[in-house]
């Protein structure tokens, strides 16, 4: 488990400094990617298997995907093309597979060790725990979430209309 | 054998301040925007971290809030990112410095 956390903690420092030096942004998203999938890892040795699967699904996943449409809505325009031939080249995503590739072996390296038998660490918190303090003492945090959610919800539909639509409803 | 938890909360706080100095130096609204959920996830792994100092399920659930404000942030964010875009033609953020009104 030592092993696991410094090595996942040292991929996760070194990529998100080339998220925070890029100068691309889809290039910087990768490395991003690849900070938050070392921060599942971290998760995992320390305990929390439930929060690392959330992580990949829900950060890396759904939060990273949003990312990228928005990245590639904002760069319509002649230079998209030529953009889109630099993503095939090898120096653009070898970084990023590189730092993937540890994370990998250190994914091996605990199944090798047969990790996934027996409990994980000593301080192992197991989901159900969670989802009884969850639904239980922290059950009003739920519906604030749910309402945090919904306003986000309409604020994004609001701020995402058409120009024209919003000059339509408009007296000038 | 077990990971001390300083070690833990030592990678949350370099990960912070590398999100800090992210949302201080960059000027593209993107890149600013990315620093900011790296900020958020460095919080959400001290939560984590005191949580398994603790062996208490508390850190894991704050974890989750952590996690839907992430998602609510970075949706109304980036649709205002693309908003600054249609007005301004541009992602940076010193474009939108002054107002009118």
């Amino acid at each position: 488990m030592e092993a696991l956390f410094y090595g996942s903690g040292a991929v996760a420092i070194i990529s998100t400094l080339k998220v925070v030096t890029g100068k691309n942004a889809v290039h910087a998203l990768l490395y991003l990617v690849v900070s938050l999938l070392a921060a599942a890892l971290v998760f995992y040795s320390l305990g929390a298997p439930f929060i690392a699967a959330l992580e990949v699904i829900i950060y890396a996943g759904a939060i990273m995907v949003l990312f990228v449409f928005v990245v590639m809505m904002l760069k319509l325009g002649p230079g998209a093309e030529r953009q889109e031939k630099g993503l095939l080249d090898p120096k653009a995503w070898a970084g990023p597979a590189t730092l993937a590739l540890v994370l990998v072996l250190e994914l091996l390296y605990l199944l090798a060790e047969g990790a996934l038998e027996g409990p994980l660490v000593s301080a192992h918190i197991n989901p159900k725990a969670v989802a009884l303090m969850l639904f239980g003492p922290y059950f009003i945090g739920v519906e604030l979430a749910s309402l945090l959610l919904l306003a986000a919800l309409v604020a994004a539909w609001h701020l995402g209309r058409r120009e024209k639509e919003a000059s339509d409803d408009s007296p000038g | 054998m077990t990971v001390p938890a300083e070690h833990a909360l030592a990678l949350a706080a370099v990960l912070f301040a590398i999100g800090l100095a992210g949302v201080l130096a960059r000027r593209n609204i993107i890149f600013m925007l990315m620093s900011i959920e790296i900020m958020l996830n460095s919080a959400g792994l001290a939560f984590i971290a005191a949580g398994y100092k603790n062996g208490q399920a508390d850190g894991q659930v704050m974890f989750i809030f952590v996690l839907a404000m992430a998602a609510a942030e970075v949706a109304v964010g980036l649709s205002l990112a693309l908003r600054v875009y249609g007005s301004f033609k541009s992602l940076d953020a010193d474009a939108a410095s002054s107002m009118r009104g």
